[in-house]
C-alpha cells in the first residue's frame, strides 16, 4: 500500500509541474511574437486598408490593450472558452479557445483539431516503425558486436542518421513512385475514410521519418545494452548457465528500457507539433505545413496556438515518460 | 559422471591475460563434501582460479592452460550446452557484491525461478514455489512476499542470502564462493558464514571459498591454499597452516592480520613517559551533536545526540555496522557536515566549517584523487589554497611524500600508478598538509590488502607520536581499530552505546552488542572458530 501511495504522490507532482511547465511555455511564446514589431493590424488588414480601418481592426484585436492583459485573456479562453462578435452575429468559441486566425476568422482550436488527425497518423506510425527498425538493429548491433555484420549494420543506420528527410524521401518517391511505381505518389486519406488507403499512402513519409530515427534508437539501445552486459548480474546469470539468448533478450534489453522510454517521449512529443519538411515534402496537410503558412503569412494567434500546442505535446509527452519510467524501474519513485 | 571422490580436480592450470600470467601452473584436487579455501591477496590470482572451474574465461581473450574438471566433466573441453549444464547445475557460484550480482530490474524470486529453469523442465508456477522455498531456506524471513521483492528492497545480507538461494536452487554438488562475505558488516558476515556452514552439512556439497581474510578461511574450510602472484605458496589442513605455516609469506600474511583478541602493541618510549590521554588538552569536541537527514514522514537521525571528546595526540576508535551513523559523525567532526543540533568544538570554541586544523583522510583512494592531476598538485593543494607559492610548495610537498613513505620523484606522476596502499599514503600526506592537529580517518585502509593495511595503520602510528596528532579511527573492522587505538566508542543506530579505555572495552564489553559485535569477528584458530560459532548460536537462540 506504501508503494501505492509512494506511486501516486509522485505521478502528483510530476503532473503538478508539467503544468507549471506549460504555463511558463505559454507566456514565453506569448511574449515573444506579440511584442515583436511589425504592425499586426496593418497585416491582418491588408495593404490597401485605410488607417481608420486599420484603427477598427486593432481595436477588434484588442492590440491597444497592454500585453499582460491580453495574455491573461488568452489564457481566460484557454480556460474557460470566449464569445467573439462577428459584427452580425456572436460565435462561441468554447474551452480550450485559442483565439481567431486573423486571416479566415476560423476559430484556432477547430483549425489544429482539422490538422491533428494528419500529424497523428504521420508521427504515431513512424514511431512503430522506428522501434522496430531501431531497437532491433541495436539488439543485434548488441548482441553481433564487433563482428563484421553489426559494422555493416551500424554504419547504415549511421547513414540514415545523417541524411536529410528531404533527400531520403524523395528517393524514395522516385524509386517506389517513379521508377517502380509500385506506389501512388502518396495522398492523405483519412483513416476513417479508408484505413487500407491511409496506410499504403503513409508508408513512404513513416519510412522516411524512421529511417532518420532509428539510428538514434539503434545506438541507443546498443550502448545501454553494452553497459549492461558488462555489469556484473550479467555475469551471475552466465554462471548459471542462462543463455546467451536470454541474457541479450531479457537482462541486457531491460536496461535499455527506460534511456528509449525517455529518447522516444521526446521525438514523439515534437513530432505532434508538426514533422514540416515531412508534411511538405510529401503534401500532407498536417500541423507542420499549417505552421508555416501562418509563420508566413503573420497569423499570430495560429503561430502562438501552433507552438503552445508543441509545447503541450512535449511537456505531456515527457510526463508520460517519467511515469512509464517509474513503473519499468521501481527505484525512481524512491528518489 | 565420475563415481570416484573427487569433486574438483585441476592440473597444472595457468591462465594469462596478455602477457600478464594470473594463474601459473596450480594443481589441486577438492574431494566431494570437502570444503578448500583459496586465500591470497589482490592480485594473487584466485578468483581467476573460481572463474576458471566455470570455463567463465570462455571467450573473454584469456589463455587457459591445464586441464580443469569439475564433477567429471573436462571444462576447457566442454561443449556449450554441457558447459551451461555445468554452471548452476553441478557448480554454483556465489560472487562478491551481492548488490550488483543481482538484476535490479526483475524480482528476487523470477530470477532464481529463471535459473531452475534453466536446469529443471519446470512450469513458471513450480520454478517460482521452488525459489520460496530455497529463499526460506537460507533465512529469508516470509519467504513468499519476499520472492516478490526487487533487489533493492533487499538488505546486503539479505541479497548475499538471495544469491545463496539462488545457488541452492538446482542442489549443486559444489559451491565456488568468491568473497562471498566481503562487502558485509561483521555480524552479518558471520550468520552467512554459519549459513554456509549448515547447509554444506546437510546437503553435502563441496565448497571452494575465495577470500582475502584468512579469518573467513579458517572459519569456514578444511583445507587452505595459500597463493601469491598466481602459485601456490602452501596447501595443507587449515589448522596446519594457520597453525604452524612452513613458509615464510603465509607467515607474514598471518602476523599482518589484524587480531582483534590482542591488545595493541605500546612503543616502549610510550610506556615510559606513562601518558595519560586523560591529562591531554582536548583539541576536538562533540557535544550533543545530532544530525537528521529527509523532512518530515521520512526524516531519520543518522547520528543522535553524540557526545565525545578528542585530546591531543591520542587515538579514538569509532566502530559500528553500517547505518551505524559513524560516517556521519566523522564528517561532522572535520566540518563537511553541519549538525542539525549540538556543537562541533576545536579547543573549546564552537565551530562550523573545514578548518586547516582538522583534516579527513576518505576510505577510497582511488575515487578521492583527482585522476587528471598529478599526485604532487593534489597534495598541494592545501598549501596553494592557503596562499603558498613554488618554490616553497614544492620542497614542502616533497617532504611530505618522503615522510608518508613515497619518493621525491612521484610528485609529477598521476594516481593510477600507485598501488592502493600508495595511494592511501598520498591521501595521507595531502591531510598532513594543511598541519592539522586532528586527522579523522573514515575506514582508510577497509580497501586495503592485509599486510599493507598493517603498513598503513602503522604510518598513522607514527605521525600519531611524532607530530601529536589526534587520530579518530574511523571503521567496521574491530581487530583494525583495536590495533590502533587508546579509546573506542562503539556507535549503533546513530548512538554511542559504549564508550571507554579500548582494551577495557574488548576485554570485558559491558554492553550486549558489543558483545555480539566481537563474538562475530572471525578467529584465526580453526578450533575457536568451532566454538564461536557455538557461542553465536547460543547468543541467537536467546535473542529470540
Amino acid at each position: 500500500m506504501k508503494a501505492l501511495h509512494g506511486f501516486a504522490g509522485f505521478a502528483l507532482r510530476r503532473t503538478l509541474g508539467a503544468v507549471v511547465t506549460l504555463l511558463a511555455i505559454s507566456v514565453i511564446v506569448y511574449v515573444v511574437f506579440y511584442a515583436a514589431p511589425g504592425d499586426v493590424a496593418q497585416i491582418t488588414c491588408g495593404p490597401r486598408c485605410s488607417p481608420a480601418q486599420v484603427h477598427q481592426v486593432a481595436e477588434q484585436l484588442r492590440l491597444d490593450d497592454p500585453l499582460y492583459v491580453r495574455y491573461l485573456h488568452f489564457l481566460q479562453g484557454v480556460v474557460a472558452g470566449h464569445d467573439y462578435s462577428t459584427g452580425t452575429s456572436v460565435e462561441h468559441c468554447s474551452a480550450p479557445c485559442l483565439g481567431l486566425s486573423y486571416q479566415s476568422d476560423q476559430q484556432v482550436t477547430q483549425l489544429i483539431l482539422a490538422k491533428l488527425p494528419v500529424t497523428g497518423s504521420l508521427a504515431l506510425g513512424a514511431m512503430v516503425l522506428w522501434l522496430l527498425l531501431g531497437v532491433g538493429t541495436g539488439v543485434l548491433a548488441a548482441w553481433r558486436r564487433g563482428r563484421l555484420d553489426e559494422r555493416i549494420l551500424t554504419g547504415i543506420t549511421l547513414a540514415g542518421w545523417a541524411t536529410p528527410v528531404f533527400v531520403i524521401g524523395l528517393l524514395l518517391m522516385v524509386l517506389i513512385c517513379g521508377q517502380l511505381q509500385l506506389l501512388p505518389f502518396p495522398q492523405y486519406v483519412p483513416f476513417t475514410e479508408d484505413p487500407e488507403q491511409w496506410a499504403w499512402n503513409l508508408l513512404l513519409p513513416w519510412l522516411s521519418l524512421a529511417l532518420i530515427e532509428a539510428a538514434k534508437y539503434a545506438r541507443l539501445t546498443r550502448s545501454a545494452m553494452l553497459e549492461t552486459l558488462a555489469e556484473d548480474h550479467v555475469r551471475t546469470f552466465r554462471a548459471y548457465g542462462v543463455g546467451e539468448r536470454a541474457i541479450v533478450g531479457r537482462h541486457a534489453l531491460r536496461g535499455a528500457v527506460g534511456p528509449l522510454i525517455a529518447l522516444n517521449a521526446n521525438d514523439l512529443g515534437s513530432l505532434f507539433g508538426g514533422a514540416v519538411l515531412t508534411e511538405s515534402l510529401f503534401g500532407l496537410p498536417g500541423i507542420g505545413r499549417e505552421l508555416v503558412h501562418a509563420v508566413n503569412v503573420v497569423d499570430l494567434p495560429v503561430v502562438v496556438g501552433l507552438v503552445v500546442l508543441t509545447g503541450f505535446f512535449v511537456v505531456l509527452a515527457n510526463a508520460v515518460a517519467d511515469l512509464l519510467y517509474a513503473v519499468a524501474d521501481r527505484r525512481t519513485v524512491l528518489s | 559422471m565420475s563415481t570416484d571422490g573427487t569433486l574438483v580436480e585441476v592440473t597444472d592450470l595457468s591462465v594469462g591475460y596478455g602477457s600478464v600470467r594470473a594463474v601459473d601452473a596450480l594443481s589441486f584436487r577438492l574431494e566431494r563434501g570437502a570444503a578448500l579455501g583459496l586465500v591470497g591477496e589482490s592480485g594473487s590470482g584466485k578468483s581467476t582460479v573460481a572463474s576458471a572451474l566455470l570455463g567463465l574465461h570462455r571467450g573473454t581473450g584469456a589463455v587457459v592452460q591445464g586441464t580443469v574438471r569439475v564433477a567429471g566433466v573436462d571444462v576447457g573441453a566442454a561443449s556449450e550446452a554441457e558447459l551451461r549444464r555445468l554452471r548452476g547445475g553441478t557448480a554454483a557460484m556465489v560472487f562478491q557484491d551481492p548488490l550488483s550480482s543481482l538484476d535490479p530490474y526483475y524480482a528476487v524470486g523470477d530470477q532464481i525461478a529463471e535459473v531452475y529453469r534453466v536446469h529443471h523442465k519446470a512450469s513458471r508456477r513450480a520454478a517460482r514455489a521452488r525459489a520460496v522455498q530455497v529463499l526460506d531456506r537460507v533465512g529469508i524471513p516470509d519467504a513468499v512476499r519476499r520472492a516478490r521483492a526487487r533487489p533493492h528492497e533487499f538488505s546486503g545480507g539479505m541479497r548475499q542470502r538471495a544469491l545463496i538461494a539462488m545457488a541452492l536452487a538446482c542442489e549443486p554438488e559444489l559451491l565456488v564462493a568468491d568473497e562471498p562475505t566481503t562487502a558485509l558488516d561483521v555480524t552479518v558476515q558471520a550468520q552467512i558464514l554459519d549459513l554456509l556452514h549448515t547447509l554444506r552439512e546437510e546437503t553435502g556439497m563441496g565448497l571452494l571459498l575465495v577470500t582475502h581474510d584468512v579469518g573467513v578461511a579458517a572459519e569456514s574450510v578444511d583445507d587452505v591454499l595459500v597463493m601469491r602472484n598466481g602459485v601456490e605458496v602452501e596447501h595443507g589442513p587449515v589448522a596446519t597452516v594457520l597453525g604452524s605455516p612452513a613458509r615464510t609469506y603465509t607467515r607474514r600474511l598471518l602476523k599482518s592480520v589484524p587480531r582483534v583478541d590482542v591488545p595493541r602493541a605500546r612503543r616502549p618510549a610510550e610506556a615510559e613517559q606513562g601518558q595519560e590521554p586523560t591529562s591531554a588538552e582536548v583539541v576536538l569536541e562533540a557535544v550533543g551533536v545530532r544530525r537528521v537527514f529527509g523532512r518530515g514522514a521520512r526524516a531519520f537521525a543518522a547520528v543522535d545526540d553524540v557526545s565525545l571528546q578528542v585530546r591531543r595526540g591520542e587515538a579514538l576508535g569509532i566502530v559500528g555496522e553500517s547505518g551505524s551513523g559513524k560516517t556521519t559523525l566523522g564528517r561532522m567532526l572535520v566540518g563537511l557536515l553541519d549538525p542539525s543540533a549540538g556543537q562541533v568544538r576545536r579547543e573549546g570554541v564552537a565551530v562550523r566549517g573545514v578548518r586547516p586544523d582538522v583534516q579527513m583522510v576518505f576510505q577510497d583512494p582511488v575515487s578521492s584523487l583527482n585522476p587528471r592531476r598529478s599526485v604532487g598538485e593534489s597534495v598541494a593543494d592545501p598549501l596553494r589554497a592557503r596562499g603558498e607559492r613554488d618554490p616553497a610548495v614544492r620542497e614542502r610537498v616533497l617532504a611530505l611524500l618522503e615522510r608518508v613513505g613515497l619518493e621525491p620523484a612521484h610528485y609529477d606522476r598521476y594516481p593510477h600508478e600507485f598501488s592502493g596502499g600508495q595511494r592511501q599514503r598520498i591521501g595521507i600526506a595531502r591531510a598532513l598538509a594543511a598541519d592539522p592537529r586532528v586527522l579523522v580517518c573514515d575506514e582508510p585502509v577497509s580497501a586495503l590488502d592485509v599486510t599493507t593495511q598493517a603498513q598503513v595503520v602503522e604510518l598513522l602510528d607514527e605521525l600519531r607520536r611524532e607530530l601529536g596528532l589526534a587520530l579518530v579511527f574511523i571503521a567496521h573492522d574491530l581487530a583494525v581499530v583495536r590495533q590502533v587505538s587508546d579509546r573506542l566508542a562503539v556507535m549503533r543506530r546513530g548512538r554511542v552505546v559504549e564508550h571507554g579505555p579500548a582494551d577495557e572495552v574488548y576485554e570485558s564489553p559491558r554492553e550486549a552488542y558489543t558483545r555480539q559485535l566481537l563474538a562475530a569477528v572471525p578467529v584465526l584458530d580453526p578450533g575457536l572458530a568451532a566454538l564461536r560459532r557455538a557461542e553465536r548460536r547460543e547468543l541467537t537462540v536467546t535473542q529470540m
